[in-house]
């Protein structure tokens, strides 16, 4: 809160806004990695399917269940084979695809409409807003999963349709965080400063509410990435998901179960390329965090240097 | 040389932050004897609460750290012992209260188990601790003392959580009460009546007393000895009364001219012609709760309207309806003619121009996630007509040299500057709109004496040259005395008395105004006895 702040971040100033913001990046190195791993993890989305699309789906019955760390099959057995001896590496590759459109999609699209409703609810003191909580009541009373499975038996299950019912499912996360957020920062003098100026609802609504509550929900996204995940690969094992030979990382997981005893790997691996898209994720949220606040920027702008 | 009772000998503590080392307090020394009252004296940052808190052994270490001296209670170095022996002072020897009672007390307890706790801890039979507690309600003055021992701390008022907090201090008889702004937040006529308590029961119980304070006020009235401290060192020490008569060092000069309720009364106003806004017979309720109660007012072009009164007193209500934050139940405001209650949305956006308000809280009204120059902007961005955008930059520049800012400072954030900097940005955001009104509501109450004294003179200067009139709502009398042109008392969402500032000060007409003048604390000592006189006989009057 000092005048030394205020000097490193003018200091900043001459710099692109790009340098700028990589240099803010690189300040964090977990976040740097995690943006790296990302990355990756999109590049694969988008080419995996068409490099390594026959690769990845051809049986060879006398690889079943081939262990790891083995070269003498090539390169893409370096993680093993599943129980149809198909390549884990390549599988998890090709499966990059519909695991993110899916779960990215679903997150994006309950956040979007989540959000939207909670800001709603939380500015309005109108009836319509009473109606929207019950709305979110309705949906968190039943269980998410009967819901699936009664919209999927009565929908053809296609990706678009997952996306669809794991969305509706969590939107009231968003809806009821954002409500309550926006309950709290409308009372702040801040809005009230606005209100005096003349400003008009939408303009205190997205200049100086959703600014504040967005790293909150930000966070929830990308915790509820890794549940939308996990969730896509229940349904999918019920059968009313992703269907083969289609596969996504939490299909190839339920996949494996059976074989947890004796071929680990066959769940491991799409298990932490789970795991790890969560955690890059959440890293990546908190760095985003801190970078947006400008009371916090300080902590990246020393570039990481420590004091004490 | 015999020992003093508490003695701080050449303290430095430090903070290690982000930003770098901070040097909290520099080699202080100061002593407490017994049956004494020493007040630190300090601006905010000075580091008066430190050296205090480090007796407390309140100091998180790290990030902060003791880098030399000694603190002696009764000739023994505290800073010495282990950490069991200090807990053992704490409570039992060296009491301590807090500005925010309410923030100290827990809320699931009534207010006697937590005083009885004080004493359990300290190895009390719970039956006996129980009974001391009813004692000390009794003693500190709480209406109906054995009912209160069940209530919560919800349950009670500011001054009178102040009082739980007093006892809760003196459960277990300590030789040293430290009280850090104990006052602050309470009303003027409660914190007389608190500082008149402690005064008391430190004469009852001979007792050595530490009070840190900004106020200069407060030191004049029950302080023996004090120390001034700026920038985490001691600039002056010695008797309360020959450190204001006779300051020596130029910070202490400051400080004392820098008190409010010094300077020249404006003349009486010329009150004919038509008024810029006049509120007619103003009701509010809060369901039963009425706020006010018919309440008139009327603010001439070019005219300072001071409303003062005490919390619950309805005065920032009236300022909320004036503005259409919070529409009246019922009564009309008249701006230059135009009923305010009945025009539309699109007639009161244009007004909004004409009528601003600066807030009480800097760091809460400005949006955090905004440079300077979008705060400022905004008003050009909400009346696209008052200015076209290429000239956004070169007015921004403009009125930030207006209000004493540096022009390069725009693209900076809230949270970058100090808290009478954070106002003057606030109102330069008010001035974007060219208004003929701004309504300042405890505009200066959260700042320090001499920075309240500086952004008091900005708004005095802004008013010349622009010809602005403020409705200025303060909650003590002395900060409005230079200013305002008018005052109005308010009590309970009623107007008590109104006239123009030369009567109300000097010619007092109705009771409360003069206990609440009587209340408000003089850095003068003498002037400040006299007053305490004063106050004892109305007292002495209205109890009669």
């Amino acid at each position: 809160m000092s005048a030394t702040n205020t000097q490193t971040s003018d200091a900043a100033k001459p710099k692109g806004l790009v340098a700028q913001w990589f240099a803010l990046l690189w300040a964090d190195k977990f976040a740097f990695f995690a943006a790296l791993f990302l990355l990756i993890a999109v590049l694969c989305a988008i080419f995996g399917p068409l490099l390594f699309e026959t690769l990845a789906t051809k049986q060879n019955l006398r690889g079943r269940n081939a262990p790891p760390f083995d070269l003498s099959r090539g390169w893409a057995f370096i993680l093993g084979a599943d129980a149809l001896g198909r390549p884990l590496l390549a599988r998890i590759v090709v499966a990059a695809r519909n695991t993110l459109l899916v779960a990215g999609a679903a997150v994006v699209a309950s956040a979007v409409i989540g959000t939207t409703l909670g800001l709603i609810a939380g500015y309005s003191r109108k009836r319509a807003a009473q109606w929207i909580m019950r709305l979110g009541d309705v949906i968190m009373s039943f269980p998410s999963l009967l819901l699936a499975v009664i919209v999927l038996y009565m929908l053809e299950p296609s990706i678009a349709n997952i996306v669809l019912v794991l969305a509706i499912t969590r939107i009231p996360i968003y809806l009821r965080t954002a409500r309550a957020e926006v309950l709290e920062v409308r009372e702040r003098m801040f809005v009230q400063a606005a209100k005096v100026m003349g400003a008009s609802d939408m303009r205190i609504i997205f200049r100086h509410i959703l600014p504040v509550i967005l790293p909150t929900l930000v966070t929830i996204a990308t915790l509820d990435f890794a549940f939308v995940m996990l969730a896509e690969s229940a349904l999918s094992f019920l059968g009313i998901g992703i269907q083969a030979p289609e596969i996504t990382w939490g299909l190839m997981v339920s996949q494996g179960r059976p074989y947890l005893t004796n071929a680990w790997w066959l769940s491991f691996w799409p298990g932490l390329a789970i795991i790890l898209t969560t955690l890059s994720l959440n890293l990546l949220s908190n760095w985003m965090r801190i970078a947006l606040d400008p009371t916090q920027r300080w902590r990246l702008e020393m570039g990481g240097r420590k004091n004490g | 040389m015999a020992d003093h009772l508490l003695e701080v000998r050449d303290l430095s503590v430090e903070f290690h932050t982000a930003a770098g080392t901070v040097k909290a307090v520099q080699n202080v020394n100061w002593y407490l004897d017994r049956g004494e009252t020493l007040a630190i004296l300090g601006e905010s940052g000075s580091g008066k609460s430190v050296s205090a808190s480090a007796v407390m052994n309140l100091i998180d270490m790290p990030p902060g750290k003791i880098t030399s001296g000694a603190i002696l209670l009764n000739g023994k170095d505290m800073l010495k012992m282990s950490a069991e022996e200090r807990r053992a002072i704490n409570g039992a020897k060296i009491a301590m209260i807090f500005q925010d009672p309410l923030a100290h007390l827990n809320p699931v307890f009534t207010v006697g188990w937590q005083i009885a706790e004080m004493m359990t801890t300290h190895g009390r039979p719970r039956d006996k601790a129980a009974a001391r507690a009813r004692d000390l309600l009794h003693r500190v003055g709480l209406p109906e003392p054995d009912l209160a021992f069940g209530k919560y701390p919800h349950q009670f008022s500011g001054g009178q959580r102040q009082r739980l907090m007093i006892a809760m201090a003196l459960a277990c008889k300590p030789d040293i009460l430290i009280a850090d702004e104990p006052t602050t937040a309470l009303d003027v006529t409660v914190q007389a009546q608190v500082l008149a308590l402690l005064e008391e029961l430190q004469q009852e119980t001979g007792m050595g007393l530490l009070l840190i304070t900004h106020d200069l006020g407060v030191v004049a009235e029950i302080a023996d000895r004090v120390v001034v401290m700026n920038g985490g060192q001691i600039v002056e020490t010695g008797n309360a009364s020959e450190v204001y008569h006779n300051p020596q060092h130029p910070y202490t000069k400051k400080l004392i001219a820098a008190a409010p309720g010094s300077g020249e009364m404006p003349e009486e106003s010329d009150r004919r012609g038509e008024p810029l806004l006049r509120a007619t017979d103003l009701h509010k309720y809060y369901s039963a709760f009425h706020a006010l109660k018919g309440v008139d007012l009327t603010i001439m072009p070019g005219e300072t309207v001071a409303v003062v009164g005490e919390s619950g007193s309805g005065k920032s209500t009236l300022a909320r309806a004036i503005l259409r934050l919070d529409d009246p139940s019922s009564g009309q405001i008249h701006y230059r003619g135009k009923d305010l209650m009945t025009l539309g949305p699109r007639e009161l956006f244009g007004l909004r121009r004409d009528l601003q308000m600066v807030f009480q809280d800097p760091t809460q009204s400005l949006n955090p996630r905004m440079t300077v120059f979008q705060l400022i902007s905004e008003a050009w961005a909400i009346h696209p007509e008052i200015l076209p955008r290429k000239q956004w930059r070169d007015r921004v520049a403009e009125l930030l040299t207006k209000v004493g800012l540096k022009p390069e400072m725009a693209v900076r954030y809230p949270h970058q500057f100090s808290g009478g900097q954070r106002q003057r940005i606030a109102i330069a955001r008010a001035l974007a709109m060219e208004p003929k009104l701004i309504v300042c509501d405890e505009a200066v109450s959260a700042l320090d004496v001499s920075i309240q004294a500086q952004v008091i003179e900005l708004l005095a200067g802004l008013r010349r040259e622009m010809g602005l009139s403020y409705l200025f709502i303060a909650h003590d009398l002395p900060v409005v005395r230079d200013f305002a042109d008018r005052v109005i008392v308010m009590k309970s969402g009623e107007i008590v008395e109104e006239g123009p500032v030369r009567q109300i000060f000097e010619a007092p007409r109705k009771d409360y105004t003069r206990a609440l003048l009587a209340a408000s604390l003089d850095p003068d000592p003498e002037i400040q006895a006299a007053r305490r006189t004063a106050r004892m006989e109305l007292e002495m009057a209205v109890s009669a």
